[in-house]
């Protein structure tokens, strides 16, 4: 865990990227005057098409990490952010806008803050590694997603293993127990180029670039995986945050043999590809007398210390997320206690896990794209016969064919009244109705909050607090009609 | 397992399992356990051995690789060919359909050969992916006859072509459906049935009344029938056939000026 925190002179920006940067800031005022909201990804756009070499200037000299993978980016780019904050400002694409133009927008915000905490959209990570060279890459899970737009999480995997093959990187967090994330990963170990950041900064390059990344491709194809190299390449630094969606995963990405799965690890059946040893490991103590949910801990097993991860926000994902943010965090330098303290202040991100009032009803807000999130999010609902909402759109952002529904375990919300919103809520209706879960159907969000306090008697004073999980374009229209603000 | 259990075999959710599909078979247990009618729901992973003596077999949606693997597993002359030769039921979904086939295009478009228990091929296509809602009359002389429209998603790249003794499952009201104004492949083999169809949905989520034929075969019994409240399903369906006559196949709705300029939707 070196700490590689100093300070750098910032290079100045060229003009012509100053003017394409104060060009982008406009239109991103204009944007927000016009209520259209942060404005971040039209400005960044203009910026970018007035200077297309903008990301790889901004991001030039700073400590930068970035996040990917289906589920917990922004979560955990949040998380990042405020661990990273404990050794100076840093810069970071809060909202969400995840894209070069978001980055873009992020970095050029706050040019000073000399380390960086990006979320990245997962098939934008190679074109962005190859813009910001060297960072610490945080990669999360791989799960399937909006099943009519992007075609098959292996494509994914496949385009993250091929750029950490060839490109210069600074470290990879990999969650070790998602089979394609540990995949990619272990491409670090097939790319020759031991690129240390100040070998890439001091231009200490010592072969043509182009030629060996010709003769890269070709290699990290025919060099088998050795597990030596892969748990003990310092490059990689692999975390057990656990993880329970493995349907995605079952054929080996290495050999297209069968991926076993058993308590604590998962190996091919055809070849020797296998769970890496992780360096963390997330904890869970069994929820004592005095408490209702499990205590987490981060465990840091080649020094035995265990960190107590008194997070904000709820549920083992988020727990999961800490320990990657740890795991990173330490690794740019940050000292862990100081970086778990950070993490415990952050009660909500962009909307996720606000608790809005609606009709004299308070509403913890969820957000869940795609099987595996939901399946997260059901864990984290209030026990029944606490009702809870669920809310189903089917835009273009959320995947049109809402048939991932049959993937989602709804049987889990059995002995609560489920209430069914959302434009595609007759779609969600009848999946509750095949899981055999009380479910009514309503039009919109009050009338939701309606049909669930309904199941509350007043009187008695005391009304828990309801969850409501939505996918993405309900979340977004709900966050409207509450306030975005948190 | 008693001898009037029904069994429903879902045969390798691990390489056909992405597009929701899977649920057409829980579909199908739960109308029998809500007559209460035994039924089983079996997973079939890809590699492990295919029971021949189950009574419905169900096959869906895929990418391009497993698709590839899924038909070498199921094999020519297989366990597959003989359960429907003995009179069990098979419904095909999308890449299930096509390995079904004479045969299919890889990623590359290369034919790659089926198994034949469907008398169709399916090709590469140089128009646009097939992707958006999908109606289907029921062919008056098919296997759905008499059934009401039959709603669904569409999402696939290749065109089939029903070979001459191929009965479709029907007329494509709007959507593309095989790419010739048909939609599905059918046919009776031996003492058995088998359907191909490009509806997603899950299908038997939109379309109960296909799901309640599928069971007739295998259970012989209409006096076991006694009707299932699918309220809620006709409720689904309105709304799908609604968003159709709104020019709204893709499934938007509500899209702002402000959602346009925030690319939300």
């Amino acid at each position: 865990m070196a700490a590689t925190a100093t300070r750098r002179e910032r290079r100045r920006l060229r003009a012509w990227s100053r003017l394409a940067l104060a060009a982008g800031r406009t239109v991103a005022g204009a944007s927000r005057l016009a209520h259209l909201g942060t404005g971040s990804v039209i400005g960044g756009k203009l910026a970018l098409s007035l200077d297309h070499g903008l990301l790889r200037e901004l991001a030039a000299g700073r400590d930068l990490a970035i996040v990917s993978g289906t589920n917990g980016k922004t979560t955990t780019t949040h998380l990042l952010a405020a661990a990273l904050s404990t050794l100076g400002p840093v810069a970071t694409n809060s909202l969400g806008a995840n894209m070069p133009p978001g980055l873009v927008a992020a970095l050029g915000n706050d040019r000073d803050a000399p380390r960086a905490a990006l979320e990245v959209d997962e098939r934008w990570v190679p074109r962005v590694l190859e813009q910001t060279g060297p960072a610490t890459v945080v990669l999360l899970n791989l799960s399937r997603d909006q099943l009519d737009r992007s075609h098959e999480v292996r494509k994914i995997a496949q385009t993250w293993h091929e750029a950490l093959a060839h490109l210069p990187v600074e470290r990879v967090v990999a969650n070790a127990d998602d089979p394609l994330v540990a995949w990619a990963a272990t491409a670090v170990t097939r790319n020759p180029r031991a690129t240390s950041r100040a070998s890439k900064l001091n231009g200490n390059t010592t072969t043509d670039p182009d030629h060996q990344t010709r003769t890269d491709r070709a290699r990290h194809r025919t060099v088998p995986i050795s597990l030596d190299a892969i748990e003990t390449d310092p490059r990689v630094i692999w975390v057990s945050g656990g993880g329970n969606w493995t349907l995605d995963a079952t054929g080996c990405p290495e050999c297209a043999g069968r991926i076993a799965f058993a308590t604590g690890g998962w190996h091919c059946l055809s070849c020797s590809f296998q769970r890496p040893e992780p360096e963390w490991c997330l904890q869970a103590d069994s929820p004592s007398a005095s408490t209702t949910s499990p205590a987490y801990a981060a465990h840091h097993i080649p020094t035995s210390e265990y960190w107590p991860l008194t997070l904000s926000l709820p549920g083992r994902v988020n727990a999961s997320n800490a320990t990657m943010v740890l795991a990173a965090a330490t690794a740019m330098g940050a000292e862990p206690a100081a970086a778990c303290r950070a993490m415990g202040a952050i009660t909500s991100v962009a909307g996720r896990y606000k608790v809005a009032t609606i009709d004299g009803l308070s509403v913890r807000m969820l957000l869940a794209k795609n099987p595996a999130g939901w399946q997260e999010a059901i864990e984290l609902v209030a026990p029944p016969p606490t009702p809870c909402i669920a809310a189903i759109n089917a835009r273009i952002a959320d995947g049109r064919d809402p048939s991932w529904l049959w993937d989602v375990p709804f049987e889990r919300l059995r002995g609560r009244l489920v209430v069914a919103t959302g434009e595609r809520r007759h779609d969600l209706a009848v999946r509750l109705a095949y899981a055999d879960v009380e479910h009514v159907i309503a039009d919109s969000l009050t009338d939701a909050v309606h049909a669930a306090a309904s199941t509350f008697d007043r009187r008695e004073g005391f009304i828990p607090r309801v969850d409501l999980i939505a996918n993405y374009t309900a979340f977004q229209d709900y966050l409207d009609e509450v306030g975005r603000d948190d | 397992m008693t001898d009037s259990t029904i069994s429903i075999a879902r045969l390798f959710p691990d390489l056909l399992g992405t597009y929701g599909d899977g649920g057409n078979g829980l579909i199908l247990q739960k109308r029998l356990q809500w007559r209460g009618l035994p039924a089983e729901l079996i997973d079939v992973p890809s590699g492990e051995p295919i029971p021949e003596s189950c009574d419905l077999y169900l096959l869906g949606g895929g990418e391009d690789a497993p698709q590839i693997e899924a038909a070498r597993c199921l094999g020519h002359d297989g366990p597959l060919h003989r359960a429907v030769e003995r009179g069990a039921v098979v419904l095909a979904v999308c890449a299930g359909m096509q390995i079904l086939g004479h045969s299919f295009p890889d990623a590359e478009g290369k034919s790659v050969d089926g198994l034949g228990l469907l008398d169709c091929e399916t090709v590469k296509s140089d128009e646009p992916r097939a992707v958006g809602e999908l109606l289907v009359d029921p062919l008056d002389d098919g296997v759905a006859a008499g059934l009401p429209v039959l709603t669904g998603f569409e999402n696939h790249g290749g065109r089939t072509r029903p070979g001459p003794t191929a009965i479709p499952l029907g007329v494509v009201r709007a959507g593309v459906g095989n790419g010739d104004g048909t939609e599905g492949v059918t046919n009776q083999l031996g003492a058995g049935k088998v359907i191909g169809t490009y509806l997603h949905g899950p299908l038997l989520a939109r379309n109960p009344a296909l799901a309640d034929r599928l069971l007739s075969w295998v259970i012989g019994d209409p006096a076991a029938f006694h009707p299932i409240d699918d309220r809620e399903a006709e409720l689904l369906r309105a709304d799908r056939l609604r968003a159709i006559a709104h020019g709204r196949t893709d499934g938007v709705v509500h899209r702002t000026w402000k959602d346009r300029l925030l690319r939300r939707n």
